[in-house]
């Protein structure tokens, strides 16, 4: 951890801009654009701060840096960005891009992605994570040149892998089923949150019709007018407190939506290992197959039906030089396939190996940050409820003196 | 005026009692004035061939002497709740007359006799007449007293008594005329200053009662919502070893929540939107109040402008002058007297109301 970019360098995405340009299809459009901020950590107590670089990118590069990543370490749990559009809204909240709260909600999560990549023992190294954060001009073109595109697994090869693997690692299997629940019961609660949210707004907002009413009846009342015209004030407070309250509690919505996405992270390694495993078992099969064909040829005897078998018989056997060209064929192609077959065992060994190493990081990682957010959701609540008590206690006092 | 209850009642007639002894005991030496407790309770359906109605039970017990006995048990239904107050309305044109629930509601779902309709009249009622028993005028009326002790057949045949419906409809037809004329033009201050007061009262009472339900129907959907959020909670930690606690605590404070809101909403119902609602109906009885005080003077008015026009029969009109002027100046005072009443029994209603949400409120986040 001590060879972490985290501790080395200051990462911050401090700003946000709305912007205009032309796209890939040359049709003016309107983006955010992020300013990402760099400082290499110096001793302070020189009193000296280094000099803070930056840049600005949109959210489609940080996709692409994400892409990369994904498609370069299939091993690694790579954190996810925050959400591409507002889900989850309660009526307050609008689902617009370009609302000046998503933006700054969205700020925030690139930022938090910056520095999970930073603070990963792997990630943090690699290059075009660094010169995306340190690079302007030309890091689309490096990524681009990497190739990675080429390496990525098609979803629908991936998808068949999953259904017709025979003996994926348990432990995945059940890792699978886990980032299932979990994205299940996230989204869940996110929902119901966010109808709750919705009606303790409701409540609150109406209270500020008091605040109203009580001051428009105090101007007839001669004995009750002060108590009711202080009372109203303090209902009006009320009602705007649930702002700042609810504000907050978005924060809160947004760390259970960041794991959220890490379910998916969580599934695509999973993936990975059902793919590799099944063309292992796919190669396993291929070779079999193979040394079973060079053993008939050899024998003469045709031990399982084949096309080939039976157009031989309808057509009469081969030459016996026609039979050795093939043996030999097939012979090199077994050779060829056990070493394939060695190495990619290897590969699937070395890969459970490491993917299992950074999930036991990650479940660590996750206990620890659901612990703190849900901590500071009951604290969150505490100090609504305090703030409940003092308004209701004065105006529980402005009562008493009508 | 004769009245058939002064003979004895039907129900069991009891000597003082040892316990109403005590209780005459406490009155007099205890900050309680009262002498007559009245409760409404255990309604009952009643099925004929022509039509199904409720009737109450009211218990009265009470050390008074006109009181044949210190203790009555009858049953009532709302019509005779309605002909209590047109009978107190008619006997005292200027004093305001506790308002009754309405005959039905107009708005969604109740029923005519969902459980939550009939509780609700239930309480209403036993309000409405605890109020005319804390009346200083209205408590020692007749046909209240009739109303609190007859039998169901003395309390019909007492009905027919009295000018017949026509005679009294033509009564209100001569009233209106008029008032019509004149009878805002010689009001006095006082009664102007109350009338623009009701106005703006009735105005923001009304939206009072429309926010409290507004705000009970809030309460009542974030409960709704809080009901699933506890157990979901309570699913993710089935999936979980390390937060599993954590998550399963949440769950157990928000269904603490929970229930704690129920509690809120409760304490809404019980209290606050009973007495805005009472508040509402009172208002419109209070104009209607001001309206028969305009009449009454209207009358008077009438009068002096037809002697004003007519010198020859001065003697005849200034006797009747005369009797109206008493009559006028009866009715201001009543009205004045009773006018101070309501207002400090409605700063006290309201102070004590709104102070009760404030305390719910406090509990409710306390826990």
């Amino acid at each position: 951890m001590e060879d972490c970019l985290a501790k080395k360098m200051e990462i911050t995405v401090s700003e946000a801009e709305k912007r205009t340009g032309r796209n890939a299809m040359n049709i003016q459009e309107t983006y955010t654009a992020y300013l990402i901020e760099t400082r290499a950590v110096e001793s302070q107590s020189e009193g000296q701060c280094a000099p803070v670089d930056s840049l600005w990118r949109r959210y489609s590069e940080f996709e692409l840096l994400r892409n990369y990543l994904s498609v370069t370490y299939p091993h690694i749990v790579v954190p996810p960005l925050p959400e591409k559009r507002a889900d989850f809204v309660w009526h307050k909240l609008s689902a617009d891009n370009m609302d000046p709260d998503f933006v700054e909600r969205r700020r925030i999560g690139l930022e938090n992605f910056l520095l999970r990549v930073a603070s990963h023992p792997v990630l943090c190294q690699d290059k075009i994570f660094y010169a995306f954060l340190t690079q302007e001009g030309g890091w689309k073109e490096m990524v681009n040149e990497t190739g990675f595109q080429l390496k990525a697994d098609s979803r629908l090869k991936a998808l068949n892998a999953t259904f017709r693997v025979k003996n994926p690692d348990k432990r995945f299997t059940e890792l699978k089923h886990y980032s299932d629940e979990l994205q299940s019961v996230i989204s869940h609660l996110l929902r119901v949150r966010a109808r709750v949210a919705d009606r303790l707004y409701g409540v609150y907002k109406v209270h500020g019709n008091y605040g109203r009413v009580f001051s428009e009846w105090s101007a007839i009342e001669k004995e009750m007018g002060d108590g009711l015209q202080s009372a109203g004030h303090h209902m009006d407070v009320y009602a705007a407190s649930i702002d700042d309250i609810l504000e907050e509690e978005e924060h809160y919505a947004d760390q259970l939506k960041e794991y959220l996405f890490y379910a998916e992270a969580l599934r695509a390694v999973c993936r990975k290992h059902e793919l590799m495993q099944y063309d292992l078992e796919m190669a396993a099969q291929d070779l079999t197959s193979k040394k079973q064909q060079c053993e008939e040829l050899a024998t003469g005897t045709v031990r399982t039906f084949s096309l080939k078998g039976m157009t031989s018989k309808l057509f009469g056997q081969e030459t016996p030089e026609q039979r050795e060209a093939k043996i030999k064929v097939l012979e090199e192609q077994i050779q060829e396939g056990e070493e394939q077959l060695k190495s990619k065992n290897l590969e699937g060994r070395d890969f459970v190996k490491s993917a299992w190493a950074d999930i036991k990081r990650f479940k660590e990682q996750k206990n620890h940050d659901l612990k703190e957010a849900l901590i500071s959701y009951a604290v969150m609540q505490i100090s609504m409820c305090k703030k409940g008590i003092q308004v209701w206690t004065n105006a529980k006092e402005c009562f008493s003196k009508m | 005026d004769t009245s058939l209850a002064e003979v004895n009642s039907f129900s069991p007639s009891v000597p003082i009692s040892p316990s109403s002894m005590i209780n005459q005991y406490k009155f007099e030496d205890g900050p309680e004035l009262r002498d007559l407790f009245i409760t409404v309770d255990d309604p009952e359906s009643h099925i004929t061939a022509i039509e199904t109605f409720i009737t109450y039970r009211v218990v009265t017990k009470t050390t008074r002497g006109e009181f044949d006995s210190s203790e009555y048990e009858v049953r009532r239904r709302y019509q005779d709740f309605l002909w209590l107050k047109s009978k107190l309305e008619e006997a005292h044109p200027t004093l305001i007359i506790p308002p009754l629930p309405e005959k039905f509601i107009m708005k969604g779902m109740v029923e005519r006799f969902s459980d939550e309709f009939i509780e609700t009249r239930r309480k209403a009622l036993h309000k409405f007449l605890n109020r005319i028993a804390d009346h200083p005028t209205l408590t020692f009326n007749e046909d209240f007293k009739i109303f609190l002790t007859a039998q169901a057949w003395e309390l019909s045949s007492h009905k027919k008594q009295g000018p017949g419906l026509l005679s009294r409809m033509g009564q209100t037809v001569r009233a209106v005329a008029s008032s019509v004329r004149g009878a805002v033009k010689n009001r006095p201050e006082m009664f102007t200053e109350m009338n623009n007061y009701m106005e703006t009262f009735s105005q923001k009472i009304n939206l009072l009662d429309k926010i409290a339900h507004r705000i009970y129907k809030e309460e009542r959907d974030y409960f709704n919502e809080m009901k699933e959020y506890g157990p979901i909670h309570t699913l993710w930690s089935a999936s979980e070893e390390d937060i599993a606690d954590s998550l399963k605590g949440i769950a157990s404070c928000i269904d603490r929540c929970c229930k704690a809101t129920e509690k809120r909403m409760a304490g809404l119902s019980e209290h606050l939107l009973p007495i805005l609602h009472e508040y509402v109906l009172y208002s419109e009885i209070l104009m209607g109040v001001l309206k028969r005080r305009d009449q009454i003077q209207g009358e008077l008015d009438s009068k002096v402008d037809a002697l004003a026009n007519k010198k020859t029969e001065k003697d005849l009109f200034s006797e009747e002058i005369g009797k109206l002027e008493d009559k006028v100046e009866r009715a201001n005072n009543a009205l004045k007297v009773d006018w101070d009443r309501w207002k400090q029994n409605m700063q006290w209603d309201m102070r004590s109301s709104f102070t009760n949400v404030a305390e719910n409120n406090l509990r409710y986040y306390e826990e």
